[in-house]
């Protein structure tokens, strides 16, 4: 993964020093991260309402009990699918590698890369719809794991859990969402005109953005799936 | 002129390299299946280090996709502080708010 390195963050200087501020950073980095920070109270909130909830629901299904409806005597197991869970988190946790990688190679254009496994590593477009497809891929056990939960009875208002769940879980999806369409946007514009080393900026906000997601989801999978 | 560009080579010339952004991809899945074999290996979930244990675990990640992967080890300490302040004041609302009305309000009202 080594390459020869030609004045690797030169390009990346002359795009900053045409911004001044009075912090010496980047306004659009500041705004950024202070919306992460906004966001970050947002999730918290949401987990601290389903950890609230937890364990109060007078009816079933219940996450990892099993229960039984009085009324039709229909016996319902633990409703979370834990091996497509860990799948999915294992998918958001690549999909972040291979952000990292985008931005990577993004600013250092200017990097020499003779080998095969030096072009790949050079090659943004590849990992920035890698890091898309990955996230659809994600997308896609949510969307499988909601579909069998309705059909196992499992509502939006059915119990507490449910309630919570899907407002936790739904506003996370949303997040990931609005980050494939970013990432989207961006492969678009690096396949038409290519992003140059300067705007290394427009691809570490989004990578930012795509890293929170995934921070809030190794949280959301160990107090929501893991721990009973 | 000479602040910004203190700043900004404060900012980028510790970036790690693909070679370090690999170990830590690697490591972060070394965590997550010990994380999931926790949940399956029943002695230690019935245990009662599973809970902090599946915590601490968790919380390691997320600060390593913070310090790597978000550079906040690399970058400007504005950032870090941005993030880091809301997340501490979320925390400790989400902790109270448990001592209100979740099970750790019921466990001390009922004595347990």
């Amino acid at each position: 993964m080594s390459a020869t390195a030609v004045e690797p963050t030169a390009g990346a200087h002359d795009a900053h020093a045409h911004h001044h501020t009075s912090t010496g950073l980047d306004s659009r980095k500041i705004a950024i991260w202070a919306f992460i920070g906004s966001e970050c109270m947002l999730f918290v909130s949401l987990i601290s309402t389903y950890l609230i909830y937890k364990g109060k629901s007078r009816v079933g299904p219940y996450p990892h009990e099993v229960w039984t409806d009085p009324s039709t005597g229909h016996t319902f197991g633990a409703i979370l699918n834990i091996p497509v869970t860990s799948f999915s988190t294992f998918v958001l946790l690549m999909s972040s590698l291979a952000m990292v990688l985008a931005h990577n190679a993004v600013v250092n254009r200017r990097v020499k890369r003779t080998t095969f496994m030096q072009r790949l590593e050079g090659n943004s477009f590849f990992w920035l719809i890698s890091t898309a497809v990955l996230g659809i891929v994600f997308l896609m056990c949510q969307a499988y794991e909601f579909t069998s939960f309705v059909h196992e009875g499992l509502g939006l208002t059915t119990n507490l859990f449910s309630s919570s769940f899907f407002v936790l879980t739904g506003f996370h999806g949303a997040h990931v969402t609005a980050g494939v369409l970013w990432l989207c946007t961006l492969a678009a514009i690096d396949k038409k005109r290519g992003l140059r080393e300067d705007e290394g900026l427009v691809v570490d906000m989004c990578a930012l953005y795509w890293h929170f997601v995934d921070v809030v989801w190794i949280a959301i999978f160990v107090l929501l799936y893991l721990i009973k | 002129m000479a602040h910004d560009t203190a700043a900004h080579d404060d900012a980028h010339a510790h970036h790690p390299t693909a070679k370090t952004y690999l170990w830590t991809a690697l490591f972060l899945t070394i965590v997550t299946i010990v994380e999931i074999s926790a949940y399956y290996i029943k002695p230690w979930e019935q245990s009662a280090i599973y809970v902090p244990s599946m915590i601490f675990m968790s919380a390691v990640k997320f600060a390593v996709v913070c310090a790597v992967y978000m550079h906040l080890k690399y970058d400007n300490k504005l950032f870090r502080n941005l993030f880091v302040g809301p997340l501490v004041i979320a925390i400790v609302t989400c902790v109270g708010l448990l001592f209100l009305f979740g099970k750790v309000a019921i466990r001390i009202s009922s004595g347990q």
